[in-house]
């Protein structure tokens, strides 16, 4: 009874051991921030990694792609079926955007993305980073009713300015179309002629029909409008007020950037393409040797996954269309060609598992490689590890140097209480109840110190915004520049766990600190402790 | 020991006790065979000049230490040889304390300065059963030695009598059999420590409480049954027992 009436009554009149255990506080609320924020930025990484990269990633090594697409799913699905939860084929691929704005080109790499928004769906929440589009919504290549009307106000504009200066196709379009034709003309040869014979036998058997002259007057012609200049004329016909076939959705770091409003002085975004514009993509085609390919696009949506490297890298686009652009259409079996299959597992964590077996059922290291999103990114995910992993040993250490500083004031405090160590024992305490009047006041301390860095360091975690906010305010620097941190806000992640075990470990110290100064208190002799005035 | 068997036994003896302190290779005799005893009820004081060994045969006696050579007996039971818990357990049970310097715990207030040695001798639990009891019995006490006005105070509030009375008063909760009191006038004036005095003479008379009282003082010394005046580490036998035989 005694030893806890007194820890508690040191505990109230010695502030002094108060401050010896701030130090452990602050360590305490240090490691909790630090790791949540270390962990906040992996998990929020790896999350929107997942949205658009999916878990695990079949490549083909060759950027013409892989033409048997049905027989790869097929091996994929026989060889990890039970843990694949949803896949989609897609082709990547090096692009270069261009986008007018005012009457200046600004041109951009960036990586572009063939997708099928129906099946991407199943594979990661696309359409949660799609500005314009709900989240519930399955994503597809519709512009939608205000994009709409946008484009056909721009168009019909466009087409007045054309009309009034008596200028017939409006000089962007006309580059574009000059500059493709003989270059896209020129890899599509070969497979021309080859089909030549083929379509000569009926050329040779037969006496013609009336209706047929058109064709066999120039089957050349026809073939190569059906291939490659059919797009163009079909665009040129269309109304030019409906989206162009080329579909993208772009990523909002590519098409926007931060400025500062002289006004207000704060930092707002400035965007130069809306849904409903278009952009202009070049890239190249499949086959040996790569020769480039340029196409306009419409934008239907921007993106926005609040990932500055993949904001400002990505763009996706209609599957079918990048893969009529790029020639990965197989002219006779109308097989088209992919590059990657994303797919999303059922449990994320056996991905490498599954990319074991992927390996054995894939002709490794030939045509394929298999890898997890966390490969991707693998390096930048490891670094945030390493360096939590030794940010947690240095801030370890700051807790035992508070350690330290417990067993200091600790000795002070029982030499200051010898002579109450000497009552105690002639009132008949044992040696034990007064190491453990010590002990316990160790534990005090480390559990005062360290729930108080809890509620420090969790309120810290809370606030970490406005705190950045408020600290951006003072110093006029930007703190955490999302240009360098990818992501807007500082991300947290408090695992709970983790704060138990950062707690338990202070509070050990703490105890282990006041074993010694216990002991020494539990030895005194009690006749010198009393003649101790 | 045939005789203590005949004789009336003496509640506590101390028998050819001797005790020296040991300061590094130098040996300093400070007791050298003393033999005391005294009997349950008696009132005995011992004098001698500062530095005599007072204080450390009171220790000896109160099983603060241990003698070098000799024993000491409680009720026929030799005692300075026994474990450290067991004496642990006969301090808390059968002496009470009083020092010079009063010796209270600054951090807690007087009743809980009172109580200290019941809140050693139970358990949290048995303790926070008992509070009630204990509570009432300390009040009790408190009010005996004249200190109910001040219950709340922190040692550092309370004059030297004041604490003196207090030290008296946690001496007394735990029912001790024996009261051990090394100058308990010593740092108080002539007054003062005449109250203390009627008090420990009260308890004596009143509750046949036996009482070794240590001074330097003679007058304050003749006020006990019987006085053994201490020198160069033996005893010197002054006056007669003031009673004849142990009120049985
Ligand atoms: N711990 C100790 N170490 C060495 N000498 C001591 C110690 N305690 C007491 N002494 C010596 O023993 C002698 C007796 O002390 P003490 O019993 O306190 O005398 P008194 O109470 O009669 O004044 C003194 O000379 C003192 O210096
Ligand atoms: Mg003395």
């Amino acid at each position: 009874m005694y030893k806890s009436l007194l820890c508690l009554r040191y505990l109230r009149t010695r502030y002094i051991a108060l401050a010896s255990i701030i130090s452990m506080t602050l360590g305490v609320a240090t490691m909790i921030v630090v790791n949540s924020v270390m962990d906040g930025f992996s998990t929020d990484m790896r999350d929107r990694l997942r949205g658009i990269l999916a878990d695990v990633i079949v490549e083909t090594n060759s950027l013409d792609g892989e033409p048997n697409t049905q027989d790869l799913k097929d091996r994929i699905q026989r060889a990890v079926g039970n843990d694949i939860e949803g896949m989609t084929a897609t082709v990547e691929i090096y692009a270069m955007l261009s986008v007018q704005y005012g009457s200046q080109w600004q041109s951009k790499p960036v990586t572009l993305i063939g997708i099928d928004p129906a099946t991407k769906a199943t594979v990661g929440p696309l359409s949660k980073y799609l500005v314009n589009t709900s989240e519930a919504s399955i994503p597809d290549w519709e512009l939608s009713p205000t994009a709409m009307a946008y484009r056909k106000e721009w168009t019909t504009r466009a087409q007045w300015m054309v009309d009034r200066w008596n200028h017939n196709p409006p000089p962007m379009e006309e580059e574009v179309t000059l500059v493709e034709k003989p270059d896209s003309a020129e890899p599509l040869a070969p497979p021309k002629f080859d089909s030549e014979p083929a379509s000569e036998s009926p050329f040779d058997s037969k006496p013609l029909v009336a209706e047929d002259t058109e064709s066999l007057s120039n089957p050349f012609d026809k073939e190569l409008k059906a291939s490659v200049f059919d797009k163009f004329d079909k665009a040129e016909k269309r109304d030019p007020g409906s989206p162009l076939k080329g579909r993208v959705y772009i990523g909002y770091g590519l098409v926007s950037f931060p400025y500062e409003d002289p006004d207000t002085g704060e930092t707002k975004m400035f965007q130069i393409v809306k849904p409903g514009d278009d952009v202009k993509i070049s890239t190249v085609t499949a086959g040996r040797p790569p020769e480039p390919v340029h196409f306009n696009a419409t934008v239907i949506d921007l993106f926005k996954s609040e990932m500055s490297e993949h904001d400002s890298s990505l763009v996706f686009c209609n599957l079918e269309y990048l893969q009529e652009m790029r020639n990965m259409i197989d002219p006779e079996s109308d097989e088209r060609s992919i590059t990657s299959i994303q797919i999303k597992l059922k449990n994320p964590e056996d991905a490498a598992m599954v990319v074991s077996k992927l390996e054995e059922a894939l002709p490794a290291g030939q045509r394929f490689r298999v890898r997890t999103w966390e490969d991707k990114q693998g390096p930048l995910l490891a670094a945030v590890e390493v360096e939590s992993a030794i940010l947690n040993v240095l801030l370890f250490l700051i807790i035992a140097v508070a350690g330290f500083g417990i067993l200091a004031i600790f000795f002070m405090i029982t030499l200051e209480k010898t002579r109450d160590i000497g009552i105690l024992k002639a009132l008949g305490a044992s040696s034990n109840g007064i190491m453990s009047i010590f002990l316990s006041y160790g534990l005090a301390l480390g559990l005062v110190g360290s729930g108080v860095g809890v509620i420090v360091g969790l309120l810290f975690v809370k606030y970490i915004n406005q705190i950045e906010k408020f600290i951006t305010f003072i110093t006029g620097r930007k703190v955490f520049d999302q240009r360098i941190y990818y992501f807007p806000e500082i991300a947290t992640h408090v695992e709970p766990m983790m704060v138990f075990w950062v707690a338990f470990g202070a509070m050990v110290i703490a105890v282990l600190a006041s074993i010694l100064p216990a002991r020494k208190a539990a030895r005194f002799h009690p006749v010198e402790s009393l003649r101790y005035e | 020991m045939t005789e203590t068997i005949s004789m009336p036994q003496p509640q506590l003896a101390a028998i050819a006790v001797e005790k020296a302190y040991r300061k590094d290779k130098h040996k300093i005799p400070v007791l050298h065979g003393i033999d005391v005893e005294v009997n349950k009820g008696e009132f005995l004081s011992i004098v001698g000049q500062s530095g005599s060994g007072k204080s450390t045969l009171m220790h000896l006696f109160g099983l603060l230490d241990t003698p070098d050579v000799g024993e000491i007996y409680l009720e026929g039971q030799q005692i300075d040889d026994l474990p450290e818990h067991a004496r642990d357990q006969i301090r808390n049970h059968v002496f009470g304390f009083i020092f010079q310097f009063y010796h209270l715990l600054p951090e807690l207030n007087l009743l809980e300065n009172v109580l200290s040695p019941l809140m050693i001798r139970y358990s949290t639990w048995e303790y926070w059963k008992k509070r009630k009891q204990f509570k009432q019995d300390a009040l009790e006490i408190i009010e005996k030695v004249g200190l109910s006005h001040r219950i709340k105070h922190r040692p550092s509030e309370l004059s030297g009598g004041e604490m003196q009375r207090a030290a008296i008063a946690r001496a007394l909760i735990a029912k001790p059999q024996i009261l051990l009191a090394d100058e308990p006038t010593g740092n108080l004036d002539s007054s003062t420590g005449k109250e203390i005095m009627d008090l420990l003479t009260n308890l004596n008379e009143q509750e046949q409480l036996t009482i070794i009282m240590v001074t330097h003082d003679n007058l304050i010394a003749a006020q006990a049954h019987r006085t053994v005046r201490l020198r160069e580490g033996q005893i010197e036998v002054l006056g007669k027992s003031k009673i004849a035989s142990v009120p049985a």
